[in-house]
């Protein structure tokens, strides 16, 4: 018996002191492989009398299942021992910086996000968007809108143009989106609902002037379409654009060959801070200009101007974006600065929607 | 055009506020830019008399004054060097604490020489009244010492402007302007209709119209001589009302003219008798004359352009400028006054032609009122008798003053139709008659005849108009335009929907979108393509926006170059916009292009921890154009790609994608470094162009079923193949070939190594691949995949000439 126990007590001591898993796989094959102590006693089993194997059996097997047991519960002890020692190698500074993500890093200029914008507000109320080219005609660009010629008012437009051609006809680039309602109206039988975003040109180049910008006009044209009307599409359109519930308008009569009234329309702003904050406070802000299309214009068009009536309106894309996302110089809009960019674009997959809202 | 409260008051009977009458005005149609109220400014500005003057001990040029302020305390002693300075004189005095504006000081205690000085004697130019400053004001010895100097001297008359807009040539005169706010309910008109005066004799100057043939453009003219005048300063009432609105009085005949072009919107001409030689010939110009102006200028003449002539040669640009030799000085004792009507068209051509803005231009060209040509001589003719006596002739007519008779048939209903606004027969009628309208006839239509004065009013749309400012625009209601449908279908076109999605897709890969100008220089089109003359502007705003743009990679490599330059080398840059390929709208097309420069690849620029991004390469560009391509709904899946592309590309680096063998979708590649040079571009600059308009349209469906989803539960197998080729061999034709070999087990294959060196042959190349087997019905014995190797290895040796590498 004291033989079986010193053989324990040497097995569990080496069981207890292997460091590695291969250690006690040592210590395991030495007490219960082919040749090991433990299996030696088992292999004795057989040359004993029935009483004495009645005995011995379950000494030794005892001996055999503690030894096993004490043999798992170290390789579990070393196990977990030895994977902390890796978790620990493989530890790393989780503060490292990041590279930005490409979809966080990209930008949408302004204006498109705008246009985007416009087109959301507009398209809910039966608008579709329509587009012609930058290089027009003088008469699509003036004529056909009863610019009478030499007027003063085509001096107001600081035109750029093409060199003449071979028949004395020259090109020009448009100076407003208006000829798109002339084409509009020349292709498409009424009642006619579209904005037209686009890129205009005048040749003026100062503090609050670029040669290039962008402006949306607008035009309805039906049976019955008046100011009225045109009132209530404007206030809806600059409450949504601007993300305000009330806005104060202003509409003044003024001047433009195409319309008849004409109205320029401003709104309701504070400026008494460093930005323009739209719908509070008591000055008053130009925006646009709009009136009812005039007679000239609709008949120009090949439409009856007794029987069909509508109105226009057009503002400035930059300007508006401006105001609204309080950006001071219109010039930095064409200068691609990509910090200027970084700053006032907006992120690829903030595509402006009524239901999600235009603008975080 | 500038007006002042107290000028308006002459035509306009009123009590209200001057923020009544800015607030109606702006209401009305006539806006309001500026009221500026130069008292305001002169308020601290007192009347002061010089009660001593001595010579100040330690300064040769000062005087030490004591001055009375007027005001019973003590009289002050201020030190002051204007050469006039004595006592006696009553001038203007500002004291410590007063900010003076001229010389942008606010005034403490000083000490001068060791002289203290308590204020000072103010010259013109130091209140700004004038550049005036060789002394101080002097008012004479009547002035009221210790009143306010801005109110003795009048100027607490506000000064009202309005930008007027070219359709309203009657408010060019105070007294249209006045129309309006008697109309609107403001005030009694006052209807200060001229005097005919009675002439003595015929005007002896004879004015012949002579045009020909051409086309005439000089309806009439209107002139009378008043003899015996004595032409002086004009008075003061008169002279403060022209400074006021910023014109300088120059004698009194030059500022009656002035006076009557502001007051009634009729410019008018005054020349000294005396200097005209013979008839006054109205007539186009001749080439190679010329005209010494008023203004000082020589200005040649052409047969464009309308002049008055005579013996001694052209006397005036008819309708915008007098000559300088004929013009009235303080010696003119006989005087010619013109009233006459001009083809607002040619004066407008003139004025741009010549490059003169006046006054006159600025009546005739939007057309000034006939009937008041002959009462403007009236007019004028009582000023200068009233000023300068002096004795009239008959007043003669060349020509004859057309008639503006004209009558528009006016439903009154009209005006809801346009408006929505419900307003009463009566009251349509009341604002057209107090507008000087004449509405005659009965019923729901009457007749409407616009005054002369109204040239703009043509047809029921405008008179609409004219009811609805004066009635009040603010009296519209806002009514819901009522939806068409109930819900909105689809709005944006094919290409507008392109658009969008390019844009989204190539910001997400990290581009930043810019807008460049559209046009680009001469040096830049003629690089990409462009520079033809069809696409050149005529009048560039400068050399380098001068041609359209046939490319938007110049722009957008130059807006890189400006960032570089800037300190921020590594910038990717995109841009969806239109280029120019002619003048015609389908020349029109839209690109969407980007440029990515330097390191500035789509996972990041520059150095990192993580590993350095590498310069970008022409595969940065292709990946751009592809995913763009992909967004916009191109079948990418047949894209062929072409190591073809234009001259501003790496010929080596550079393709092109196709749509079979002709359709090009895209161009890729990094930017030739020729071009880069020209254009002062440096840096590795990896660019592509998208042709979005290129791209055909998908056919269009009848539903927008997927249809059935099909998976296999079967493994799929992989097998790795390196294949020896030529150099020249090209990826995709291996691709294709071992693609090809098995359509209908083979479904994908990627190439993962291309390798050169020890063990392949100089002049060629392994490309190894991955090729996907994708069982569908049972399980692949391995006799069955041997066989498709086998039918890989074929098809690429056969396409490509390639062996299996041993």
């Amino acid at each position: 018996m004291s033989e079986l126990q010193s053989l324990e007590t040497a097995i569990l001591a080496a069981v207890a002191a292997a460091s590695s898993e291969a250690e006690l796989e040592e210590v395991r094959v030495a007490a219960l492989g082919k040749k090991g102590s433990v299996s030696e006693k088992l292999k004795t089993l057989g040359a004993l009398s029935p009483e004495e194997r009645r005995e011995m059996g379950p000494a030794i097997n005892g001996l055999k299942t503690r030894v096993t047991d004490a043999l798992a519960a170290r390789r579990d002890i070393l196990q977990e021992a030895a994977l902390d020692a890796r978790l620990q190698s493989e530890r790393v500074d989780v503060t490292l910086p990041l590279r930005a993500a490409p979809a966080e890093a990209g930008r949408i200029h302004p204006v498109s996000q705008v246009v985007d914008e416009l087109t959301a507000i507009f398209a809910d109320m039966g608008f579709s968007i329509a587009e012609g080219p930058d290089i027009e005609t003088d008469h699509l660009n003036f004529t056909q809108l009863n610019f009478p010629p030499d007027h003063p008012a085509r001096e107001m437009h600081d035109t750029f143009f093409l060199h003449p051609k071979e028949d004395g006809e020259r090109m020009l680039l448009r100076t407003h989106t208006s000829p798109v309602q002339v084409r509009t109206m020349m292709s498409q039988e009424p009642p006619i609902r579209v904005i037209t975003p686009g890129r205009t040109y005048r040749c003026d180049s100062d503090q609050t002037h670029t040669p290039m910008f962008h402006q949306v006009e607008g035009l309805v044209i039906d049976k019955g379409s008046h100011i009225g009307h045109l009132k209530w599409i404007l206030e809806e359109f600059c409450k949504a654009f601007f993300e305000v519930d009330e806005i104060k308008m202003r509409f003044r009569p003024s001047f433009f060959p195409f319309t008849e009234p004409s109205m320029e329309v401003d709104i309701g702003c504070d400026r008494s801070g460093n930005e323009v904050k739209i719908g509070e406070g008591n000055d008053w802000l130009e925006i646009l200009g709009c009136g009812m299309v005039h007679p000239n214009v609709i008949r120009n068009c090949g439409l009856d101007p007794d029987v069909y009536q509508g109105f226009a309106w057009g503002m400035g894309i930059d300007r508006i974006a401006m105001l609204k996302y309080g950006m001071p110089d219109l010039r930095a809009f064409f200068d691609a600065d990509i910090r200027w960019i970084e700053h006032y674009g907006f992120r690829p997959l903030d595509l402006p929607t009524l239901f999600g809202g235009l603008s975080r | 055009m500038k007006f002042t409260l107290s000028w308006l008051k002459e035509h306009l009977e009123t009590d209200a506020s001057l923020d009544e009458i800015v607030e109606t005005l702006t209401r009305v149609g006539l806006e309001v830019e500026d009221v500026a109220s130069p008292a305001d400014r002169l308020k601290p500005f007192t009347i002061a008399r010089v009660v001593d003057a001595r010579q100040h001990p330690n300064a040769d040029r000062l005087k030490v004054l004591t001055v009375d302020a007027g005001n019973g305390e003590a009289p002050l002693q201020i030190v002051c060097g204007a050469p006039n300075a004595r006592a006696g004189l009553v001038g203007v005095l500002a004291r410590p604490g007063d900010y003076v504006p001229g010389i942008d000081v606010t005034l403490s205690v000083g000490k001068i020489r060791d002289v203290e000085s308590f204020g000072m004697m103010c010259s013109e130019r130091e209140l700004e009244l004038s550049d005036s400053h060789d002394g101080i004001i002097d008012l004479g010895p009547d002035a009221p010492v210790g009143a306010s100097y801005a109110q003795w001297a009048g100027l607490d008359d506000p000064v009202i402007e309005i930008g007027l807009t070219p359709n309203r040539p009657d408010c060019t005169g105070v007294a249209g302007i006045a129309r309006d706010l008697a109309a609107v309910g403001l005030g009694k008109l006052k209807e200060n209709r001229p005097a005919q005066i009675a002439g003595e004799g015929p005007c002896p100057v004879t004015v012949r119209l002579e045009f020909g043939d051409t086309p005439p453009l000089c309806p009439a003219f209107a002139l009378r001589l008043v003899r015996g005048v004595r032409n002086g300063p004009s008075p003061d009432w008169m002279q403060k009302r022209l400074k006021a609105i910023g014109l300088r009085p120059i004698n009194a005949l030059v500022d009656i003219t002035n006076y009557v072009t502001f007051d009634r919107g009729r410019p008018l001409h005054v020349f000294d008798a005396a200097k005209v030689k013979g008839d006054l010939v109205v007539r186009r110009g001749r080439e190679g004359e010329e005209l010494l102006a008023l203004d000082g200028r020589t200005y040649k003449v052409d047969e464009t352009i309308c002049v008055i002539s005579d013996e001694n040669g052209l006397e005036s640009l008819a309708g915008i400028m007098g000559g300088e030799l004929s013009g009235c000085t303080e010696e003119t004792t006989d005087v010619l006054i013109e009233s006459a009507l001009w083809d607002d068209t040619n004066i407008a051509r003139t004025g741009r032609k010549l490059g003169i803005s006046t006054d006159a231009r600025y009546r005739f060209e939007r057309g000034v009122d006939p009937a008041f040509c002959v009462p403007g001589v009236e007019l004028a003719t009582g000023l200068v008798m009233d000023m300068c006596g002096g004795t009239p002739s008959e007043i003669s007519v060349a020509g004859k003053v057309p008639e503006t008779d004209r009558s528009i048939d006016f439903p009154f209903s009209e005006v809801k139709r346009l408006t929505g606004l419900s307003v009463s027969d009566a009251e349509i009628k009341g604002v057209l008659t107090r507008l000087g309208f004449w509405v005659t006839g009965s019923g729901g239509t009457v007749k409407v005849a616009p005054p002369s004065w109204r040239p703009d009013v043509h047809g029921k749309a405008d008179l609409v108009e004219e009811v609805v400012r004066i009635v009040g625009l603010d009296k519209v209601v806002s009514t819901p335009l009522p939806r068409l449908e109930s819900v909105s279908g689809r709005v944006l076109t094919p290409g507008q929907t392109r658009r969008s999605q390019a844009r989204r897709a190539l910001a997400v890969r990290g581009m930043k979108e810019a807008v460049t100008w559209s046009f680009i220089s001469r040096a830049q089109a003629e690089a990409f393509g462009g520079g033809t003359r069809l696409l050149e502007l005529a009048n560039p705003i400068s050399a380098d926006m001068s041609d359209m743009r046939p490319s938007l990679v110049p722009g957008l490599a130059a807006a890189a170059q400006r960032n570089a330059d800037r300190g921020y080398a590594d910038v990717a840059l995109f841009e969806v916009g239109q280029v120019f390929a002619d003048d015609t709208p389908q020349g029109q097309s839209m690109v969407a292009a980007g440029v990515r420069r330097g390191t500035a690849g789509m996972t990041g620029s520059d150095r990192h921890w993580s590993g350095n991004a590498p310069q970008v390469d022409v595969f940065d560009a292709r990946a751009d154009a592809e995913a763009a391509l992909a967004a916009i709904g191109a079948p990418v899946d047949k894209l062929m790609v072409f190591a073809e592309a234009p001259s501003w590309l790496h010929p080596g680096r550079s393709g092109e994608l196709r749509l079979g063998p002709k359709t090009v979708l895209a161009r890729f590649g990094e930017l030739h470094p020729r071009v880069a040079r020209a254009l002062d571009l440096d840096g590795r600059l990896a660019v592509f162009e998208v042709y979005l308009d290129a791209v055909p349209q998908p056919k269009a469906k009848a539903g927008r079923s997927k249809g059935a989803f099909e998976a296999s539960d079967l493994m799929p197998v992989r097998r790795d193949f390196a294949f020896v080729v030529d150099e020249a061999v090209t990826a995709d034709r291996l691709i294709k070939a071992a693609r090809g070999a098995d359509k209908a087990l083979i479904v994908d294959v990627t190439l993962f190594d291309v390798y050169r060196g020890a063990g392949v042959a100089e002049g060629a190349k392994s490309m190894a691949i991955d090729v996907t087997l994708q069982p569908r019905q049972r399980t692949l014995t391995e006799e069955e995949i041997d066989a498709v190797g086998a039918r890989i290895r074929a098809a690429v040796e056969k396409a490509t000439g390639g062996t299996l590498r041993g």
